[in-house]
């Protein structure tokens, strides 16, 4: 009779492992067998990917449709190369479609964002996105900004010199 | 001076025939036809021993860990305003580096150091011995089932550690100081990748139950057969588990997250 409540007492552990090994799969990592989907490949030139990573989502409307597989430097047109692997069910994004990497929040993650456009032939294996959208970099912003600035500058002092002359008079 | 390397090169010598004797002692124990019928009573009573009875540890320590990490996050995080990536932080300690070495160190604790003793008293009373005088080979009757059981039971341990600790996170972070708790799972499903962290974390569980489990069972078996040499191979169990699991930990998360 010990023998058995040990047993019991045993399975119930392996129970209980294997339970909390289930709560870490579908709770804890998201795991639905998504990852085991149907997809096939595209890929797009970007200028800049500037922070994008691999496994980084891509969307269509906000909603997850894939993912990135691969990100490489193009030999030929010095760009980044970034292979994403796309649900095998969205099959209709048009091939006219702009992806654009953008940030989820003002710190978050990068991800790629699909615009569908309006052409009547639609992507699929191996195609390339051809219009592309780069990462918003945050410094180049920044440059653009004081650039623009400092060359408003000089036209902004006449005009601000005129209207003093102005009110002087 | 002499004398002094002298002393050097005997202990280091001494490290090696260790390292040796520890390895054909596990080669001994453990490669053989296996004999299910009489192996599997043996195991599931070790397992009871090694697994079930160490769950209380486990548990209430997953659970303060847990509410810990969800404290102190806290008190990090409102103060970027982002509160939110409490369940990120929480789930990521705990499956990539908390759940396993916790629950490893206090495995090397709570069952370790009892196998350790066990087999220690066990030489002590020359039980061994009358064991090979009957005919039974006291490496695969006593040290086998002890040795599988510690390495099947510290993965399933580190799991049920990791998953308590962040029902812990939760208990804090959500119920009380009063996160949103769709943001809680939603950051962490976002950020938590079942084969890089997960199963990555148990892979280590594993290679700290064999390191554990190994330096326990040879503890026992290799220590001097007196009361004092039982006292001495059970502390030694505990610091050895200890260091190997703290060191293993570092060469394995450079493996596997490091991207050295």
């Amino acid at each position: 009779m010990r023998i058995k409540s040990l047993e019991l007492l045993v399975g119930a552990f392996l129970l209980l492992a294997f339970g909390a090994l289930m709560f870490l799969a579908i709770q804890v990592s998201g795991l639905s067998g998504e990852t085991s989907k149907e997809s096939y490949r595209v890929h797009a030139l970007f200028q800049n990917v500037g922070g994008l990573t691999e496994r980084a989502k891509v969307t269509i409307a906000g909603v997850s449709v894939g993912r990135v597989e691969s990100i490489t430097l193009d030999a030929k047109t010095q760009q980044a190369r970034v292979e994403m692997a796309i649900n095998s069910e969205v099959n209709d994004i048009s091939t006219d479609a702009v992806a654009a990497i953008l940030t989820s929040g003002l710190l978050g993650e990068k991800y790629i964002g699909l615009t569908p456009g309006a052409d009547d032939t639609f992507l699929k294996e191996g195609s390339r996105i051809e219009q592309t959208q780069s990462s918003l970099v945050l410094e180049d912003l920044i440059g653009k900004f004081l650039f623009n600035k400092a060359t408003e500058a000089p036209k902004a002092a006449p005009e601000a010199s005129a209207d003093s002359a102005d009110a002087a008079f | 001076m002499l004398t002094r390397v002298q002393a050097l090169g005997a202990r280091g010598l001494d490290v090696v025939r260790t390292i040796g004797a520890a390895s054909v002692f596990l080669w001994q124990a453990l490669v053989c036809w296996p004999r299910w019928r009489l192996a599997i009573p043996l195991l599931i009573q070790q397992i009871y021993a090694v697994g079930v009875l160490s769950l209380v540890i486990i548990i209430v320590s997953g659970l303060f860990i847990g509410m810990v990490l969800g404290l102190q996050g806290y008190n990090i995080l409102i103060t970027y305003g982002s509160e939110q990536a409490l369940g990120t932080l929480v789930s990521l300690t705990l499956t990539r580096e908390l759940g396993p070495v916790v629950t490893a160190l206090l495995f090397a604790g709570r069952a370790g150091s009892a196998l350790t003793a066990e087999i220690g008293l066990m030489k002590a009373t020359e039980q061994l011995s009358s064991m090979e005088m009957i005919g039974v080979d006291p490496l695969r009757r006593i040290i086998a089932p002890r040795f599988w059981a510690g390495v099947l039971t510290m993965p399933m341990l580190a799991t049920i550690f990791t998953a308590v600790g962040i029902l812990g996170g939760r208990l804090v972070g959500v119920d009380w100081l009063g996160i949103f708790e769709g943001s809680y799972w939603a950051n962490m499903q976002q950020s938590v990748e079942f084969i890089d962290d997960v199963l990555n974390g148990l892979i280590k569980a594993l290679a700290f139950g064999i390191a554990v489990t190994w330096i326990a069972v040879f503890q026992g078996y290799d220590c001097e057969p007196t009361s004092e040499g039982i006292s001495r191979a059970t502390t030694r169990t505990v610091v050895y588990g200890s260091l190997a699991v703290l060191a293993l930990d570092f060469i394995l998360t450079a493996v596997m997250f490091g991207g050295v």
